[in-house]
């Protein structure tokens, strides 16, 4: 024993011998120089997790709690050896997702009882931690943390630089102008914690082995089946990769490989010598934001790192170039920190360096951790990618991931985090290197409201890009689409990326404005081609039969009619919302939010059945799909095709293949994704120039103009419409938002969610999908909402706003999101009725500020007084119960 | 006024008296207009027209006369404006962004394209720059891909007495080197593609600056000689693969017997007629380098310079030579030259440091005055166009000048295999290496292209250094590689040092703000033509290629 402590110098070991440290301690005392003679591995285990970091442990913590005790874990070095034995081991709740938020809240509680549980020293410490803030934006950002902190009943506090010196005897406050307490964040000795979590999973019976590396994962049938390691095959029916920074090797090194898109980045923080005076150990942790560092106290020092400008990104081609332990300091590179710190606390100039240490962390496309299951592989999990936080989301993550093992799902919404949000299309290197150097300064700039990556660009685009382009639009990318923002007027300029942050009303009000007034006035075209298109055909009746078993509308509707429906998970949540339009008795198009590509794909490919004589295509790069969005749009398309298109001949929610100009073979569907009236045009790419070009011409008679997204979700929003991914996610069900027109349950046959949904239908809902209209919010000077803010009835916190979008209609800004009940004295979950909805005076928390809303559970009709046609019933639809 | 570090200054003393002498001797001021046209030289690498009257002509070289021609008017004006210079240095103050604007206006960069995090060339990208001194500037650089045999061709070519010689080597060169590379199949491929009037196999994909011009004129007329060549190398097809070392030295010779040939059988054309004269009395030096893979080959001509930078294990940067620089500082190169003439001229050949106490490189692509026979000049500039029978240079026989060709364009080519630790080769006229020490060039653009901090890294390991102290040291380094910021490019890095490093050898704004403020007229005496190509190479690449082949 004495050797692995020695190897693991700060850990202090006093835990009751467990089983896997009697092996490896007795082999190590057996041969101290010669090869270590290792025990063997098991020939079969249900569950293999690759990587003994604090990921990897507290997976197989979590799982063995859960009752699954048949669990190898198997590590290339010692256990908590790589990032999770370098990292600075502070514990912050303050994060902006609010499920990162939870997963930091819970590890938070779990590492606080870890020590008691397993005996094994922790360092857990409860300093708390101080966000600073030297600009107003900050201050408002902090806030918003603050009020997320809050509503989830985690102390907070903003507090005035004066209150923060008193706090912290060394800090500057000159330049500052607030900042955030925390009181209840923590520090511990991140090994010891993965340590701690391998002990309690030892003593639930998950082995362990050390100096054991997996070589590939072995797959048949698209599914997991075992593992090639350097010391023989394991065979298993789930594997776990939370195999950190090599994750991604990891994945790629199978015959079927698993795209787990991270890539890593030299880190750096210091290490100085005791002060004079040594700092007390319940020191609260300062972060600086703006000065891009974070300060600990450490054995009476400090501990000081960040996240430097111009990251170094490292191993792009691979582990082999470097070893971690063989990273150099790099004090030029730490020079700008080293200059923050000293600002921040100048009395330290005389303290004493001990060390610089380079501590590789990796880094997602996103700045969000990866987790979930691959879209290809069955049984294959991952766990990787935090984002320099791991300590933070270790116990919560480890949690969610066990979850979803053992039940199918986990307990949250975690489709932020799924690793199926991201694509083949995100697995090259370059992009990965390039995209990593922006997340990780990212981590400490500002987090504004519609916020763009700049690199890894223009990589998936519309064959109308350059046309676009050239008339002055603004692009956001989704899934590695390039789609409009909106469109800058010849002559008018914007500020630049930088100046353009804001948390106020942002410069492209105006331009946005008139695009909308174009949309309900006479006729945009918006170019929505980034949308996910599949089509799904059968030689029998099995396209019919399987689709209406997996949604939950009536599919069987007559030929060219396009029907709304979810798309439900088991408990009714909505795992994806489209629209299907029956092209032919055995054939369906199917129209999917542009990040749903690889989760939908992955959801009916499991659950189609296997018949050669059903086929699913992934047609989205074939089609270009232009939205043709106002009431004069049904004059432009008249005049391009001599189909009659009035209403009587193409109502509402019909899909027709016709000639569009010399284009023929466009699928024309009197849809538009927003209540306002108009067409979607799906042109096989090779027109859709021509056709453009042709709309362009003939609308311009009517007036018409191209625009945007922005304009789009104002147009939506107003209307009450709620969008997968914002608004509706696996834990959402039709019921809840107001959609049960959208299910059939009498459709003569059972479909996913069927249960769940009539269950709700006899007990209620426990939350409801509500619209706020902001009333005393002043859209020149007031905070703009976002999304993610506390919603207040009589002043209690019932939920949170999902999205929000100024409305030029109303005059107002609308806030969409989910209301709750709960019980004012157990705080129990209620039904959610009309009348409670009704029945209450709400406000709704920006940054702190709160703002009378009035709530609705129907969208407007009578501001919509355009002359009625039958399209309205898409929009009348939603008003019925 | 200025820190003195070029031996060019003092020459500003032994010129004051001279205007006196230099007057009578403008008789015809057509002749200076000629002149500046014709071969507006006053390069260094004629002696007469180099280091102006005082030191050049008056004290050493005999043609008093035929010097004096050249000029006259800027060299009255030198002394008005030393005087000015010397008496207000303020006067011609630069700010840093004006600065930057002289330094980066001929500036390039070409980085070869990356796919997926896989770069298969073995050449990254180069940096290119020019800073004139003459006005035009004579120096010209080119850089293209072989697009039908591998590699990377790059070179940088110095002219003398006008830019015509060095502008169409600069357009020329690397289309003789190319055909000279090629296999028999393609040539005949190409052959009958012009025979039939069908499109052509590209050659080379060109990297230039806007500033690099091509001449439209002479396009039919060159086109034509290279045909010629390629027609030969059909007819001589020896079946044996090329060897790029031969290919070189073969396409140097060849391109330079083409311009003598054109000018002697002239063109009906009046405007080409005279440019083909002007390029082939005029000259130039050339140092190219092909890369392709591990195999990188220097073919030089002249005093231009190749250098590779290397990195030692420690970090630190050495240089190494790869190209000979032939002028009277090497020794093989006079001995050389010594042996390809009786015994008689052996005092007359080398005067001076220059050859036949005029000419500085001692091989060169033009300059028909030392290859050409007395008899073969005096026919030609009769029989030439006005102009040139006008210009008194063109009829002035070099002295002692009785077995020509003293001059030849023969390249020495030097091969070397790059090795993960060659970091990136460096190709100069001699503008730079006279301000610049090579060892000084690679640790600049070593540590400009890595990042200073590879260098030399500061480890605390056990010392006692406070956070004070450390962020004392960083901040001082960071201050020396402030300047590195500023250039994105290589060789505008290096000529920023080249033109305004003190004696502590880091760029001091002051000086460097003078030189570049410096009247036309003044530059040349200060400094050269500066033109520098630099090109990175890719470590991996060229590591994984050795592992291949072990």
């Amino acid at each position: 024993a004495g050797m692995f402590l020695r190897l693991l110098s700060d850990v202090r070991w006093r835990a009751a011998k467990p089983k896997w440290r009697r092996m490896t301690s007795s082999r190590r005392s057996a041969s101290s120089t010669a090869e270590p003679h290792l025990v063997s591995l098991p020939a079969q285990a249900q569950v293999v997790i690759c990587g003994g970091g604090i990921m990897g442990t507290s997976v197989a913590y979590h799982l063995s709690k859960m009752g699954w005790k048949d669990i190898v874990l198997l590590e290339q070095g010692r256990l908590a050896a790589g990032t999770t034995r370098f990292c600075a081991g502070i514990v912050s709740t303050a994060r902006h997702v609010s499920l990162e938020l939870k997963m930091a809240d819970y590890s938070n509680k779990l590492y606080q009882q870890l020590e008691q549980e397993t005996g094994v020293k922790t360092g857990y410490t409860k300093t708390g931690s101080i966000s600073l803030a030297q600009t107003q934006d900050r201050l408002i950002s902090l806030k918003r943390i603050a009020s997320s902190l809050s509503v989830m009943g985690i102390p907070c506090e903003i507090i005035t630089p004066k209150q923060v010196a008193q706090l912290h005897p060394l800090i500057n406050i000159h330049d500052l102008v607030g900042a955030m307490y925390v009181p209840e964040d923590a520090l511990v000795t991140s090994a010891n914690v993965s340590l701690a979590l391998a002990t309690a999973a030892s003593r639930n019976g998950v082995q362990i082995h050390e100096r054991t590396s997996v070589s590939h994962v072995l797959v048949q049938k698209g599914h997991v089946t075992g593992v090639e390691t350097d010391r023989g095959q394991i065979q298993c029916q789930y594997f776990v990769n939370c195999a950190g920074q090599w994750a991604y090797e990891l994945g790629h090194s199978g015959e079927e490989p698993v795209n787990i898109p991270l890539h890593a980045c030299e880190h750096f923080y210091l290490l100085t010598h005791p002060l004079k005076e040594p700092l007390a150990s319940n020191l609260p942790t300062i972060v600086d934001p703006d000065g891009r560092i974070y300060i600990r106290n450490w054995q009476g020092g400090i501990l000081s790192g960040g996240f430097e400008k111009n990251p170094k990104p490292l191993f792009t081609e691979g582990r082999n170039q470097l070893e971690i332990q063989n990273l150099q300091e790099d004090w030029d590179h730490f020079e700008p920190l080293l200059s923050a710190l000293l600002r921040r606390m100048p009395d330290l100039e005389a303290l004493q360096i001990m060390q610089l240490v380079n501590c590789p962390e990796s880094f997602t496309p996103d700045m969000r951790c990866i987790m979930g299951e691959s879209p290809t592989l069955r049984g294959y999990f991952v766990l990787a990618g935090m984002n320099s936080a791991g300590i933070s989301y270790g116990g919560g993550a480890g949690k969610y991931l066990a979850e979803w093992m053992v039940n199918g799902y986990p307990s949250e919404n975690v489709w932020p985090l799924d690793l199926k949000r991201f694509g083949t299309l995100q697995s090259s290197r370059t992009f990965l290197r390039h995209r990593v150097m922006e997340v990780m300064p990212l981590m400490c700039d500002l987090k504004v409201p519609r916020w763009d990556f700049q690199t890894g660009r223009q990589l998936r685009t519309s064959p109308l890009y350059d046309r676009l382009d050239a008339q002055g639009a603004r692009w956001m990318e989704k899934h590695g689409f390039e789609r409009v923002k909106y469109f800058v007027p010849p002559g008018k300029d914007l500020l630049d990326l930088d100046q353009s942050k804001t948390f106020y009303k942002p410069d492209w009000f105006d331009i946005v404005g008139s695009e909308v007034k174009c949309c309900k006035e006479a006729v945009c075209v918006i170019d929505m081609s980034s949308f996910t298109k599949f089509e799904i055909s059968s030689t029998g009746d099995q396209a019919l039969e399987s689709l209406q078993y997996l949604f939950s509308n009536d599919l069987d509707v007559p030929v060219g009619h396009v029907v709304h429906t979810g798309m439900l998970n088991e408990k009714g949540g909505y795992e994806n919302d489209c629209s299907i339009a029956r092209l032919s008795k055995r054939s369906f198009f199917m129209i999917s939010p542009t990040d749903q590509q690889v989760h939908c794909w992955a959801w009916l490919k499991n659950r189609l059945p296997n018949d050669s004589n059903l086929t699913m295509e992934d047609v989205t790069w074939k089609y270009t799909a232009l939205n043709l969005i106002g009431p004069r749009a049904v004059d432009v398309l008249s005049e391009l095709s001599y189909a009659p298109i009035t209403p009587e001949h193409f109502p509402s929610l019909f899909c027709k293949e016709m000639s569009v100009g010399y284009a023929n073979g466009i699928r024309v569907m009197s849809i538009t994704h927003t209540g306002e009236p108009g067409f979607m045009l799906y042109i096989p790419i090779e027109y859709a120039l021509h056709v453009y070009n042709e709309v362009m011409n003939m609308g311009q008679k009517y007036g018409i103009r191209n625009a945007g997204y922005y304009a789009l979700r104002s147009l939506r929003i107003e209307k009450f419409f709620a969008f997968w991914g914002q608004d509706l996610d696996a834990f959402t069900t039709p019921m809840e938002c107001g959609r049960e027109f959208q299910v059939k349950l009498e459709k003569g046959m059972q479909f996913v969610g069927q249960e769940a949904l009539l269950e709700q239908k006899q007990n209620g809902v426990y939350k409801r999908f509500t619209m706020f209209i902001l009333e005393d919010h002043d859209t020149d000077t007031d905070l703009w909402p976002w999304w993610g803010e506390p919603i207040f009835r009589n002043g209690r916190y019932v939920g949170k706003t999902t999205s929000s979008a100024y409305s030029y209609t109303l005059e107002r800004h609308v806030c969409l999101g989910f209301v709750q009940h709960f019980d004012e004295k157990t705080g129990e979950e209620q039904v959610v009725t009309t009348d409670f909805i009704n029945q209450g005076e709400y406000e709704i928390d920006i940054a702190g500020q709160r703002f009378q809303a009035k709530a609705k559970l129907y969208p407007f009709s009578s501001l919509f007084t355009h002359r009625r046609r039958k399209d309205e019933v898409e929009l009348s639809g939603y008003q019925r119960e | 006024a200025i820190p003195v570090r070029s031996s060019r200054l003092p020459l500003l003393a032994d010129a004051m008296p001279a205007p006196a002498h230099l007057f009578p001797l403008i008789r015809n001021c057509e002749i200076s207009r000629i002149c500046s046209t014709v071969c507006y030289c006053h390069h260094k690498h004629l002696c007469c027209l180099s280091s102006h009257f005082a030191h050049g002509h008056f004290r050493y070289a005999p043609q008093k006369k035929f010097a004096a021609l050249y000029r006259p008017k800027e060299n009255f004006n030198h002394f008005i404006h030393t005087r000015d210079y010397a008496s207000t240095p303020q006067r011609f103050y630069l700010t840093p962004p004006q600065v930057n604007s002289i330094l980066k206006a001929n500036e390039y960069s070409f980085k070869v394209p990356e796919f997926d995090g896989k770069n298969v060339s073995s050449v990254l990208g180069f940096d290119s720059n020019q800073l004139p001194a003459n006005a035009p500037i004579e120096d010209r650089r080119s850089a293209a891909t072989c697009l039908q045999t591998r590699g990377m061709l790059l070179g940088v070519f110095d002219g003398h007495a006008g830019c015509a010689c060095a502008q169409a080597v600069s357009e020329r060169l690397f289309y003789y080197i190319a055909v000279s590379l090629l296999p028999h199949e393609t040539l005949l491929e190409i052959e009958n593609a012009v025979e039939s009037g069908r499109a052509l196999l590209p050659i080379l994909q060109w990297h230039k600056h806007p500033n690099d011009y091509f001449s439209k004129e002479a396009s039919k007329l060159y086109f034509n000689s290279l045909r010629t060549y390629w027609q030969e190398l059909i007819d001589l097809n020896s079946g044996e693969t090329t060897d790029v070392k031969e290919a070189l030295i073969n396409a140097f010779k060849r391109l330079d017997n083409d311009i003598s040939l054109e000018a002697q059988v002239g063109d009906p054309n009046s405007f080409l007629n005279y440019l083909v004269l002007r390029v082939a009395f005029s000259g130039a030096t050339a140092c190219v380098a092909h890369v392709d893979g591990v195999d990188l080959h220097v073919a030089n001509t002249g005093d231009s310079r190749a250098m590779l930078g290397v990195q030692e294990e420690d970090g630190s940067w050495s240089a190494v030579n790869l190209s000979y620089d032939h002028n009277a500082q090497n020794e093989r190169e006079v001995e050389r030259v010594k042996t390809e003439h009786p015994k008689s001229e052996e005092k007359s050949l080398v005067k001076q440091d220059r050859l036949l106490g005029l000419l500085m490189p001692f091989r060169a692509f033009g300059d028909v005055k030392f290859k050409w026979s007395i008899e073969l000049q005096k026919r030609v500039v009769e029989s030439g166009p006005d102009q040139l029978n006008d210009n008194e240079y063109t009829k002035f026989i070099p002295p002692n000048y009785h077995t020509p060709p003293y001059l030849t364009a023969e390249p020495e080519v030097i091969h070397h295999r790059l090795r993960p630790q060659d970091k990136f080769l460096v190709l100069a006229t001699d503008g730079l290496w006279e301000t610049m020490h090579r060892q000084d060039v690679a640790r600049i653009v070593g540590e400009y292209l890595t990042g200073v901090h590879h260098q030399q890294p500061i480890a605390v390991g056990g010392y006692k250094v406070t956070l004070g102290q450390m962020h004392g040291l960083l901040t001082e380094r960071r201050a020396r590689i402030s300047s590195v910021f500023e250039d994105q490019n290589a060789a505008t890095h290096l000529i920023r040092h080249a033109v305004g490093n003190n004696e502590f050898g880091t760029v001091d704004h002051e000086r460097l703000s003078k030189m570049l403020s410096l009247p036309e007229e003044l530059a040349r005496m200060y400094r050269d033509d500066i033109t520098i190509i630099v090109v990175q190479f890719n470590s991996h690449v060229i590591g994984a290629c050795q592992n291949e082949e072990l």
